[in-house]
């Protein structure tokens, strides 16, 4: 009797769902690193890879390839359970943010709503904060087990550097939630559909005046994600490499491609907090589903928002090869001394408004 | 005292930043227009197999050995050649031609061995200008490789240009970049 209890289609659904999820942020991190080559490339007057496969689409696959066909290397002097451990904990955290992402308004299977949502928890955001906070335990253990000095350095840095900018992060993001007055992630999005200027004017950036509360945002997420202009864990100029000097084969691979991952996560993060999720501008779903159909909309809804999140992948990669890196007292100044103030700042004028208007 | 050495100096500003200056922003957005007016430029590459840069007329490449028109070796390894060459890097025995040869060398004396090792060589192209029976040019063509070094020491087999009786496409090529070479000379 307990498993006719037991809801199979809710359990299938989820499980392919987070099935597609998974996939698809690993396709996208693998496609990064091509297009991390390619946008390097033509910033710097080059064409970048372009012999395996048309335009060098293979790319990704042959380097996967090489990697996994490289010798592994786990050095005598490491203590070897932390050293597998980093890159395992670096991968999961990175993968387990998507969790409670909305990714599009609700498909409807025969006679199933099957929301586009791994978890609509009710503190979705908090969620995001805390697997992103464990991202940094894998860079810790990743350098510390290595027993390198180089390694051990990288991994003090890039902790420092994000428990500094996380608290900056979460300043700008109380802003965000004092607008909504939730911490669930659908929430957030619905309160940003529709509204004048074709929806662009419900949106938290424009809408809800969150311009200066983004830029701190955006510039924490670069912070978080350890890439340049705050890759100060990984310098290869300063530190061999950071924290991933000891890591050979696919233990590297994950390092590098947890980054791209969580580069991809947080551009679908930053847009679903700031640029209204998977509204699609100047469309009003609703009248649309009418017309084409509420499984053709989810689709689109969901492409709008993976259009948003490569959008903020290609600015990062765009800053990275134009900025160069700070050093590290002016990562912290920048960090302790001008955003965390002007987070607050931030937050107390949103409050004022808010309060004001609501009266 | 300095020098100066163009007009396009600039005296440094040594002025402390103002405040925008110091919100770094500006500046970064900047590079960052910068930046992608690169991203959207024509790309200078050349796609180096399939497409050559096109070379000057008076480039010299690798030694090719000539034949007259009906295929028969015009060297009569005189040895003006190895004596011209500042590098040392011709060596050739000669051989007299015997009877019913008559078809394969020009001369009644022909280079039974003729050897050009490609790593001495400085192609300089004097070999050319010192040939008397417009024998040996310099080619188009350039970057041999090789695995061993004793490969890079080419046969008189590796530098004869094709025989226009079994091969007429490639001895008119070959013809071509001779008279590209003798205007040259």
């Amino acid at each position: 009797m307990f498993l006719l209890a037991i809801d199979w289609f809710f359990i299938i659904e989820k499980l392919l769902l987070i099935a597609a999820i998974v996939t698809l942020s690993m396709v996208v991190a693998m496609y990064a690193t091509y297009g991390e080559r390619k946008v390097a490339a033509f910033i710097q007057d080059r064409i970048g890879p372009n012999r395996a496969g048309p335009f060098g689409l293979f790319q990704p696959l042959a380097d996967g390839g090489k990697l996994f066909f490289k010798e592994e290397i786990i050095p005598l002097a490491s203590s070897k359970f932390l050293f597998i451990l980093g890159p395992m904990l670096a991968m999961i955290t990175a993968l387990l943010t998507s969790a409670v992402v909305p990714w599009g308004t609700a498909l409807k299977v025969g006679e199933h709503v099957v929301p586009l949502q791994v978890a609509d928890v009710n503190i979705g955001i908090l969620y995001v904060f805390g697997v992103v906070s464990l991202g940094v335990y894998g860079i810790m253990l990743g350098g510390w087990a290595s027993n390198n000095k180089f390694s051990l350095l990288a991994a003090i840095r890039g902790a420092s550097q994000m428990v500094s900018y996380e608290l900056a992060m979460g300043m700008a993001l109380i802003a965000v939630l004092m607008l909504t007055g939730s911490l669930q992630m659908s929430t957030i999005v619905e309160s940003q559909r529709g509204g004048a200027l074709g929806g662009l004017a419900s949106w938290n950036i424009f809408g809800g005046g969150q311009i200066l509360g983004f830029l701190i945002f955006f510039i924490c997420a670069l912070a978080e994600c350890n890439r340049t202009p705050f890759d100060l864990a990984e310098a290869e100029n300063e530190l061999n490499f950071g924290y991933h000097q000891e890591y050979s084969s696919m233990k590297l691979g994950f390092f590098l491609f947890a980054e791209y991952i969580n580069m991809f996560i947080s551009g679908v993060i930053m847009s679903t907090l700031y640029f209204g999720g998977y509204d699609i501008p100047f469309v009003n779903e609703a009248a649309l589903a009418t017309h084409i159909g509420q499984n053709w909309v989810a689709i689109l809804t969901f492409l709008c928002l993976f259009a948003k999140a490569l959008i903020f992948v290609f600015i990062f990669m765009w800053i990275r090869w134009t900025v160069p890196r700070f050093r590290f007292d002016q990562l912290m100044n920048l960090g302790w001394k001008r955003l965390i103030p002007l987070a607050l700042l931030n937050m107390i004028i949103t409050a004022l408004v808010v309060l004001w208007l609501k009266k | 005292m300095s020098v100066q050495l163009t007009n396009r100096s600039k005296p440094v500003d040594r002025r402390p930043m103002n405040w925008v200056e110091r919100m770094y922003l500006v500046n970064i957005f900047k590079g960052m227009a910068i930046t992608l007016k690169h991203f959207f430029k024509k790309k200078p590459t050349i796609q180096y197999p399939e497409e050559t840069r096109p070379f000057s007329k008076v480039f010299r490449g690798l030694h090719i050995l000539n034949r007259d028109e009906e295929g028969r070796e015009r060297c009569t390894a005189c040895g003006l050649c190895a004596v011209a060459c500042p590098a040392e890097a011709i060596t050739m025995e000669a051989a007299e031609r015997q009877e019913g040869e008559e078809q394969l060398y020009r001369e009644e004396k022909y280079a039974a061995k003729y050897e050009i090792n490609m790593l001495r060589c400085i192609f300089c192209g004097y070999c050319e200008e010192a040939c008397p029976k417009d024998a040996i040019y310099l080619s188009q063509t350039f970057t041999p490789s090789n695995y061993t070094r004793k490969g890079f020491i080419y046969k008189k087999e590796d530098l004869l240009i094709p025989n226009p009786l079994t091969d007429p496409e490639g001895f008119k090529k070959a013809q071509g970049e001779i008279q590209q070479a003798k205007e040259t000379i």
